[in-house]
């Protein structure tokens, strides 16, 4: 089984829930990135989401794009990917998987890029903007080199769809909710729910994370309580924007603190 | 796969080639395959033709006028003649209104009630803007921060006409970003909301479906060259940016094999120069705004900043069905500088009293050059994709016509 899928099931079997935390690769530089992701690592966060920056990134909002941007502006290349992949998964256990739009994986190559995060230790892809339909090439390269491949699944998503992306991903399916900035909580939790259980249907061994815009401890423990983890990236970044790595730790901590370490 | 070059106009979306496709994220892909569904229905519905035909007559002003440029012409090679179809005297002075009506009659077909737009000069804005007021529904317009300022009597002209201006501060803050803003809006509203998207570039089924509105372009001008002339020009030629007008004018001759299609993009301050939005000469493939095309890009995947002294020619992607009609050999596509499009610009404006956009001044100057290398008897016909009215300020800064300059 997948390291991810196996750390969210261990979880899930022992009544813990999971945090899915999400930091920028280069932010505010490699070497502070690096420290900033092993802090979140030690400090609760169940599966790493390391994020590549991206001249365009569509799915984000103003604080990761502001963040990544920054990188971006800093020289952040292609291949630090992978040495920040290799230095965090020699300081801890967690699994890391890498956050990327597609086009960057498209110039280094699918299948280069697959061997190369294979080799960093990393544990696989999310891929926000490339849909199953698209993937050929990603599902060759994640099989030859046992990669997770986390698909999305959306609100406006079909059952049928829902079976593709619970099929074909590994580790979990990242449930979005597509009216993750504006919704008031309860319309968004209402259509979390019902992703899951368009997953669940699907397969009912199959992972499902979500990720909707969550910022409290509350929200983190409610949203394990129907899924397999939490997914939290904004409130990271901003913290980290706001206090450095210090206060990045406090936040880690403090949304991890109904979940049982 | 792609066609036989010989009925290469029946090739639709979603894949031109290895061109095309949809990498968006999972939220935009029920509002895509709504789209594609009614735009199916309405394709095959001859009320909907009706109702388009219709508007255009009442409306745009169709059908658009052919002009012959001898003047023009003349300045290059008095054996060559030019014809000029008037896609500038549509209402709202471009072709973009072509699309937007099209899509403006979709989004009634699928109850929704906003449209968001991106626009770079500011053309497909205000015909957006234009056909939100006439059919009752909200619009909001993204606009790099950069083209508003370029392009400030256009965001003015929105205003007038209700909509809502968003400038992009974002990136390079200009077309590129307008889209990305505008996608980000879509996913977040795309229960109530129409991305009335402006160009032949994104995801399935935009490429095919904006081509297609705009295919009246060339429709319409190769009868008249028949009709009028009693022949099909030599070469087609147009401006590029995203690729609308160019493939609205190209599609009913691409397979007149005797007709040859020159797209001209923007080389900047020139192809030996960093500094240019000419993606097809110097693109790589990749992916960006949801399609699989040519984009200016480094190595490690970053799109690059485009230049060019026209904001709708500003932008480092291209359409995918482009893309593929340069690999094929059928169309050829070639970089024209500011500097020379400027040159365009005025001299149409003093040999025949036109004032065309700084976008189509490319198509013009383009074919200045074709005409010294075509054979005498040959003919050019040429897009004219949008009046010169929206781009008074910056050529009378280039060209020293402010009120003080002498
Ligand atoms: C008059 C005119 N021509 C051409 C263009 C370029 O767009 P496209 O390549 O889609 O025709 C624009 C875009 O704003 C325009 O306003």
């Amino acid at each position: 089984m997948s390291k991810t899928a196996q750390v969210l099931k261990d979880r899930k079997v022992a009544g813990k829930g999971s945090l899915v935390g999400y930091f920028p690769i280069g932010y505010p530089s490699l070497a502070e990135s690096i420290d900033a992701a092993v802090a979140m690592c030690e400090n609760g966060v169940d599966v790493l989401e390391l994020g590549v920056p991206y001249s365009d990134p569509v799915m984000d909002g103003p604080v990761i794009q502001e963040a990544t941007l920054h990188a971006l502006e800093h020289g952040f290349k292609l291949k630090q990917v992978f040495e920040a992949v290799k230095a965090v998964t020699s300081r801890v256990k967690t699994p890391v998987l890498v956050m990327t739009y597609w086009n960057p994986v498209i110039q280094y190559g699918v299948e280069r890029f697959a061997q190369d995060l294979s080799e960093a230790g990393g544990a696989g892809l999310i891929t926000p903007d490339l849909i199953p339909d698209e993937a050929g090439d990603w599902l060759a390269a994640s099989d030859k080199y046992d990669l997770d491949r986390v698909f999305l699944s959306a609100p406006t998503s079909t059952q049928e769809r829902a079976q593709v992306s619970s099929d074909l991903s590994r580790g979990f399916v990242y449930a979005v909710s597509t009216m993750g900035i504006t919704g008031a909580r309860e319309e968004l939790d209402s259509l979390a729910r019902k992703v899951v259980a368009g997953v669940r249907e699907a397969d009912a061994n199959q992972n499902t994370c979500v990720g909707i815009g969550i910022s409290t401890a509350e929200q983190v423990a409610e949203v394990n309580q129907y899924s397999d983890g939490a997914i939290v990236g904004s409130a990271f970044v901003r913290a980290y924007a706001e206090g450095g790595v210090e206060a990045l730790k406090v936040k880690v901590t403090e949304l991890a603190s109904l979940l049982e370490r | 796969m792609t066609s036989s070059p010989t009925n290469l106009r029946e090739q639709d979306g979603p894949y031109f080639g290895e061109f095309g496709g949809r990498f968006v994220p999972e939220s935009l892909i029920a509002a895509l395959d709504q789209l594609a569904e009614t735009y199916e229905i309405a394709k095959h519905d001859p009320e909907f033709a009706l109702e388009l035909a219709e508007l255009h007559r009442s409306y745009t002003g169709r059908p658009s006028i052919i002009t012959e440029a001898k003047q023009f012409a003349a300045t290059a090679n008095d054996q060559v003649r030019i014809f000029l179809k008037r896609e500038d005297l549509n209402h709202t002075g471009s072709h973009k209104i072509n699309n937007v009506l099209g899509q403006a009659l979709i989004t009634k077909r699928m109850g929704k009630t906003r449209i968001i737009a991106e626009t770079g000069a500011g053309q497909h804005g205000v015909a957006s803007a234009t056909a939100a007021a006439l059919f009752g529904l909200d619009c909001v317009v993204y606009m790099g921060e950069v083209d508003t300022e370029r392009q400030a009597l256009n965001v003015a002209r929105m205003r007038l006409l209700g909509a809502e201006v968003v400038p992009v501060k974002t990136g390079s803050r200009t077309l590129k970003d307008a889209i990305n803003e505008a996608l980000r809006d879509w996913v977040a509203n795309v229960d109530t909301t129409h991305y009335l998207l402006g160009t032949v570039a994104g995801p399935h089924p935009f490429p095919t479906m904006v081509r297609d509105f705009h295919s009246v372009i060339g429709n319409e001008a190769r009868q008249q060259m028949l009709d009028e002339f009693g022949f099909l020009p030599t070469v087609v030629a147009a401006c590029v940016g995203g690729g609308s007008n160019a493939i609205g004018i190209f599609h009913a001759f691409l397979d007149d094999k005797d007709v040859d299609l020159y797209g001209f993009e923007a080389a900047g301050d020139g192809l030996d120069t960093p500094r240019h939005a000419a993606t097809l000469t110097y693109g790589k493939l990749g992916v960006l705004h949801g399609a699989k095309s040519y984009m200016l890009q480094d190595e490690d995947g970053q799109t690059m900043d485009s230049h060019s002294i026209s904001a709708g020619l500003d932008y480092p992607g291209v359409g995918p069905e482009h893309a593929w009609l340069k690999d094929l050999g059928r169309a050829k596509y070639r970089g024209i500088s500011d500097a020379e499009a400027m040159d365009a610009m005025l001299l149409l404006a003093r040999t025949e009293g036109i004032i065309p956009a700084i976008e189509t001044s490319h198509a013009l100057a383009g074919a200045l050059k074709l005409a010294k290398e075509l054979p005498d008897g040959s003919s050019i016909l040429i897009n004219l994709s949008g009046r010169g009215d929206k781009d008074m300020e910056t050529a009378a800064k280039y060209f020293g016509f402010l009120p003080g300059d002498n």
